[in-house]
């Protein structure tokens, strides 16, 4: 099997496991269960946004949170104002995106370095955490939303069907909804990264000034790399909001935007699956740890970290496919497959 | 007698005290062949540096078809034809030989045009056999081939090839010499070197610097006469 028709495979592997469950599991599951894959297809959207600048992009964004707190701030904010959830929806993307489309201007367009967009992307997440966090009080609303400071802003209108405020979703929608939005954003980033931009953002990641040499405006496509990004981010945060109708500064958090680089480290960053794989995976642990309150769950996490930086320091997916993919790929000019009867033979 | 393809004036480059290039007025005709030598610090590769936007002239100015350049991008001086070869093979390691080819290709062209070319120039440098490999793991030499290939298939008007011969074996080095006269046919191209060998053999016309300026411009055989290129090479500098 060559390198291509094992990555079409996995796609097509990928694609009927997501369908299954995205047809099945609302009619096996209740809906306790249905909630919680609910929440990681949400964590899966977060991680994914940042496995893509990141993996693919090179960006190394220590506050990919404020992307994910401006989405469900946005969200809350002008569902609470407008009623009606269609506009609020498409807000949470694009006010996120503009956001990361401003930064990213600005850091790349003045070529500082990867050190500096992680100090900057990381000081714009807690800015946003320490103006939220001090927004308590009756003053600070916007229209008829209480920002509420570290309170948060309880009880935000459920998404609805676009323009029918009165037909909102229930959870089995709100399942489908954050199920298909992932399968839709893996395969839409896939088909991305396989175009002549997708594949420049990743010669952008391995040499930038080879790239600047050849014609192709590094800054910009960065800088559309980043604000793909930052649009992700902000969708889950809409998501988030919608699923427990609530939102807290800590979603700005550092603690936050900690996970996410912890979950795209875990799953592998360079795939699209590995950051999903991680995001579900260490939500779960916590969900799972926090229910028990045996362990420390940040002392864990940390353990995680160092344990994968030192071992596995290409993640999961990536390992794996080291170990086993030579099983099913086999690159042309490496050993030939064997068949069952055939002499074994070595091809230089 | 045409506009030169590309001229500097009074070109300057200081970073704090040092003078890295001083006041060079380089003239290059259309589809010339240009070779520049010159020690260790010379200013050669922070002339490169100028001209591909890299660094900013500290003064003077460079024009390229009679266009002033110096104020633009990189990416934009790339797009208006000017190519670089840098010393330290600058490639995508991490990719294949066929995806870093595809890359320089698809700057301009598109779809099955560029696979098309991609494969022509992996049979012209004889990489057919290690299309798929990672450029990373190839020799010095092959990873100088794949990066004068990735420039090359952006079709620039100049090339320009810093060290190419680094650290290539005799035979790779011949075979560089008969690239270089091969692209000379269709393009212009500037080289700096070191071995006098290999500039001797396809080089007409060579520009010595010395100490950030041009020291002397004259045809190879009368440089390699010249004792004083002769003597900077050598470390002896001029008392006078």
């Amino acid at each position: 099997m060559t390198p291509v028709t094992a990555n079409r495979l996995g796609g097509a592997v990928v694609a009927i496991a997501g369908f299954a469950l995205l047809f099945g599991l609302p009619r096996l599951a209740d809906e306790f269960v249905l909630l919680q894959v609910t929440v990681y297809a949400i964590m899966a959207i977060l991680g994914l946004s940042l496995g893509f600048i990141w993996g693919y992009g090179g960006i190394l964004c220590f506050g990919q949170s404020a992307f994910y707190g401006l989405g469900a701030y946005a969200y809350a904010v002008a569902a609470i104002d407008m009623g009606d959830s269609t506009i609020p929806f498409l807000l949470a993307i694009a006010l996120p995106a503009a956001l990361a489309a401003a930064l990213g201007y600005f850091m790349f367009y003045a070529r500082i370095s990867d050190v500096y967009v992680g100090v900057i992307t990381l000081t714009v997440a807690l800015i946003f955490f320490n103006v939220v966090n001090s927004t308590s009080g009756a003053q600070y609303h916007i229209g008829a939303a209480m920002l509420g400071g570290f309170n948060g802003i309880p009880a935000i209108p459920p998404l609805n069907y676009p323009f029918d405020p009165d037909d909102a979703l229930d959870p089995t929608d709100m399942f489908e909804l954050s199920l298909g939005l992932l399968i839709a954003l893996y395969f839409g980033l896939r088909a991305l990264l396989a175009t002549r931009f997708g594949r420049v953002v990743v010669a952008i990641r391995e040499n930038e000034a080879r790239v600047e040499f050849i014609g192709y405006d590094a800054r910009l496509c960065k800088l559309i790399t980043f604000t793909i990004g930052g649009a992700i981010a902000g969708l889950a945060g809409c998501l988030f909001a919608n699923w427990g109708a609530f939102v807290s500064p800590t979603l700005f958090g550092i603690v936050q935007s900690a996970q996410i680089i912890i979950w795209v480290m875990v799953g592998g960053a360079g795939t699209l699956m590995g950051p999903i794989c991680g995001s579900v995976f260490i939500s779960w642990l916590a969900t799972e740890l926090g229910r028990q309150s045996a362990v420390n769950t940040p002392l864990l996490f940390g353990a995680i970290l160092i344990v994968f930086v030192l071992l596995v320091p290409n993640g999961i997916l990536p390992m794996l496919q080291q170990r086993f993919g030579h099983w099913v790929v086999r690159a042309p000019g490496a050993r030939r497959v064997v068949a069952a009867g055939e002499p074994a033979q070595e091809q230089p | 007698m045409t506009a030169p393809l590309l001229e500097t004036a009074a070109l300057n480059k200081s970073f704090g005290g040092v003078h890295a290039v001083r006041d060079v007025d380089f003239s290059l005709a259309e589809g010339e062949l240009r070779c520049l030598i010159g020690p260790n610090g010379a200013g050669k590769s922070t002339f490169f540096k100028m001209l591909t936007g890299q660094i900013a002239p500290t003064s003077g100015s460079i024009a390229f078809r009679g266009r002033r350049i110096d104020d633009l991008p990189p990416h934009a001086i790339a797009r208006l034809g000017i190519g670089i070869k840098t010393q330290v093979p600058n490639v995508f390691d991490r990719l294949s030989v066929r995806e870093n080819l595809w890359l320089g290709a698809s700057r301009r062209a598109r779809g099955r045009t560029a696979v098309a070319a991609v494969d022509r120039m992996l049979e012209r440098l004889r990489l057919d056999s290690a299309a798929e490999r990672q450029v990373g793991q190839l020799s010095h030499g092959q990873r100088q081939w794949v990066e004068l290939g990735i420039v090359l298939l952006g079709d620039p008007t100049l090339l320009l090839l810093d060290e190419p011969a680094a650290g290539m074996t005799q035979d790779e080095t011949a075979r560089t010499a008969e690239l270089i006269r091969e692209i000379n046919r269709t393009h212009a191209l500037v080289v700096v070197e070191h071995d006098m060998q290999f500039v001797r053999s396809i080089a007409r016309t060579v520009t010595v610097f010395n100490q950030g300026a041009v020291m002397v411009e004259a045809g190879v055989d009368e440089i390699m006469r010249d004792p004083r290129v002769r003597d900077i090479y050598l470390g002896k500098q001029a008392a006078a």
